[in-house]
């Protein structure tokens, strides 16, 4: 992993101090709540519907142990003992008192994290493959280019006024598990010619106006990577539109101006760009590649791991579920759920956290990371570990055998926190794993994505989960919206509206009609929900949601 | 014709906790819906918002509520409100516990 350098020690710092005397500056009224929140953005704190919020970056999702702990002491000392992660590889801190947040960016720096570009109209924080380092389909890890662009879009002085909010997510592997398309700017290492390098996918973005972003570039050298993502937000930063909030993405700029011209603006953009890297970015590289090395993988008999799968139907069904192929004889890559049924989508206590901390020290090389899908990776774990590790996980509400089935929901906090919600998202995810679980459904139904945003703003993807939710308020009443089809992966789609929506009683039995739908309609067990979606299109489906409307129709 | 004014509330975030927080007659911010002033004038309310907006050492996003009057005064008419009155749903944090203690 990348250590902090003298200079990151005392660049974050001053950053800190800068931020302790702003917030004292706001208390003793030296500074209108108008001049205070755009420093507030910038260092991540919000202030939502009960209390303020701090997100901190957890930088392409990696952590080490002493930084998963310090999570925790966060949460412990200054919140209400537990933290939520997101969809952009960070954590959220719902119940932070103004006073004590300088203090909380300190004990943060203690062990290199930062709540730097975690809000605000700048480059925020990079997202990477979770599994990076860890799979086989991998042309590279991820992460040393992405703490490349890290470090150089903090305070980068030309990015810190964009038009609007500003996002990079990178992959090395074929199969995308960042959603790079629905990114500012997507990033997919390809190879050619036996030389490493980019596809450069720009545009992509969900929201008020979903869209799946465009190749802009097929090929871009390593070398040529950071000047040309200079031109790119330098073209967007002239051309990007500042008279409409919900106009301000570069989705809209590439949708208005069409990929073609941006395109030639950014190459005409390039060369000056170019001219000004001397290549000390390519030695920061080489260096970053070195810290994200792999541990030595040890070779040990996986006979434990053998034994138990045989022999205890619960650790086999978590370990069918939970595990992950990994490039190295004898290792997998663990998923551990953050959504036990009932509980809060992405919510960790801080005891649970201290225990993923000491089981990624005694069994995964000191190694975590946070998946955009709001779960925890050991992304290093030797097999025969495995049944230790599980029965831990077991006594602490870690054990949860769901990943990737209907109940790992993605959800964002909703209107129980966020101020821009119009309608609950963690109910309703609550609700339906709840529901699911009760049925005993769930492993039967397979693969199923459910996301669900509690406004337009999206954070809870679904506009690219096989199944969406979309609460919205309608004339006073929480109402959900369900699409359909959507795909977040390398075949990103967009979902597809089902028809009206539904009120917060009626969303759980309409999602459970939808699903038993499923069932009737797929073809054999293999067959996923989407693949029946994309074979039948969306005429059963949106008969089973509505049955009203097809009696009234007969 | 305009529309005949509704009943408000001015209610805002504290400065320094960032919790919900109401105006009463008596110039005061308090965490209770109960003690908050209800306003029944268009031209007043304004004259009361535009005081809170003056207390910027003290609340932060002062804005109008719309309410209701029920067996215990004020209550919110909308479920945004509600919940900032309550706490999340998810936990038994925010107002909720704050009440109960």
């Amino acid at each position: 992993m990348y250590q902090y350098t003298d200079f990151d020690r005392d660049f974050l710092a001053e950053r800190n101090a800068q931020f302790r005397a702003q917030v004292e500056r706001r208390i003793d009224g030296s500074l209108t709540e108008d001049e205070f929140k755009p420093l507030r953005l910038m260092n991540g704190v919000y202030l939502q519907l009960h209390a303020y919020m701090l997100r901190v970056a957890i930088p392409y999702g990696t952590l080490n142990s002493a930084q998963m702990r310090q999570l925790a002491l966060l949460a412990e000392k200054w919140d209400k003992g537990y933290g939520h992660f997101t969809t952009r590889q960070n954590i959220q801190y719902n119940w932070p008192q103004l006073r004590d947040i300088p203090d909380m960016l300190d004990a943060l720096a203690e062990v290199g994290l930062h709540a730097i570009q975690t809000s605000g109209n700048t480059i925020r924080n990079v997202t990477a493959d979770h599994f990076a380092g860890a799979v086989g389909d991998e042309i590279a890890d991820p992460r040393p280019v992405a703490e490349l662009i890290r470090q150089w879009s903090t305070d980068h002085p030309e990015f810190q006024f964009l038009g609007r909010k500003f996002k990079i997510a990178v992959t090395g592997a074929e199969h995308d598990r960042a959603v790079t398309r629905a990114h500012d700017i997507g990033l997919r290492m390809v190879r050619r010619h036996g030389q490493p390098g980019y596809e450069v996918i720009v545009g992509g973005g969900l929201g008020r106006t979903p869209m799946i972003g465009k190749v802009i570039r097929e090929f871009l050298s390593q070398e040529d990577l950071l000047p040309y993502l200079e031109s790119v937000l330098a073209v967007y930063n002239q051309l990007g539109r500042r008279d409409n909030k919900y106009k301000a993405r570069i989705k809209i700029t590439v949708h208005e101006n069409g990929i073609e011209k941006i395109r030639e603006l950014v190459e005409a953009e390039f060369p000056a760009r170019r001219a000004r890297f001397n290549g000390i970015d390519q030695v920061l590289l080489a260096k970053f590649e070195a810290a994200f090395a792999n541990p030595e993988f040890r070779t040990a008999s996986s006979d434990v791991y053998d034994v138990a799968h045989g022999s205890d139907p619960v650790f086999r069904a978590w370990a069918d579920t939970n595990l992950f192929a990994h490039k190295a004889p004898g290792y997998s890559i663990v998923s551990i759920s953050l959504k036990a049924h009932g509980k809060t989508p992405g919510d960790a206590t801080a005891e649970q956290m201290r225990v993923m901390a000491d089981l990624a020290e005694q069994y995964g090389h000191d190694e975590l990371r946070i998946s955009h899908e709001q779960n925890v990776i050991l992304p290093h774990v030797h097999k025969s570990d495995l049944p230790a590790l599980h029965a831990t996980l077991k006594k602490h509400g870690l054990a949860t055998a769901n990943i990737g089935l209907i109940s790992d929901i993605i959800a964002c906090p909703g209107m129980d926190y966020c101020a821009l919600a119009t309608a609950r998202s963690i109910p309703i995810a609550q609700e339906i794993a709840t529901r699911f679980d009760e049925l005993k459904l769930e492993h039967d139904v397979g693969p199923l994505k459910i996301k669900i945003s509690g406004c337009i703003n999206a954070c809870g993807h679904h506009h690219v989960g096989h199944i969406g939710i979309l609460g919205l308020d309608r004339a006073g009443v929480e109402n959900y919206q369900i699409t359909l089809g959507g795909d977040g992966t390398e075949d990103a789609t967009i979902g597809e509206r089902a028809g009206p929506g539904f009120s917060a009683e009626e969303i759980v039995p309409a999602i459970e009609r939808l699903v038993l739908g499923y069932l009737d309609l797929r073809d054999n067990r293999e067959e996923t929900f989407l693949d029946a979606y994309r074979r039948l299109g969306a005429a059963p489906f949106k008969a089973a949601l509505y049955p009203e409307a097809r009696a009234d129709a007969a | 014709m305009a529309r005949p004014f509704t009943p408000k509330v001015v209610t805002a975030n504290a400065l320094l906790e960032g919790d919900v927080i109401y105006q009463t007659a008596d110039d005061r911010w308090s965490r209770a819906l109960s003690e908050a002033e209800v306003l029944r004038d268009e031209a007043l309310a304004k004259q009361r918002l535009d005081f809170a907006a003056q207390q910027a050492g003290e609340v932060v996003g002062a804005y109008l509520a719309e309410v209701k009057i029920g067996a215990n005064g004020p209550e919110p008419t909308h479920f945004r409100e509600e919940f900032r009155l309550t706490g999340p749903s998810n936990y038994f944090h925010g107002k909720q516990a704050e009440t109960a203690s």
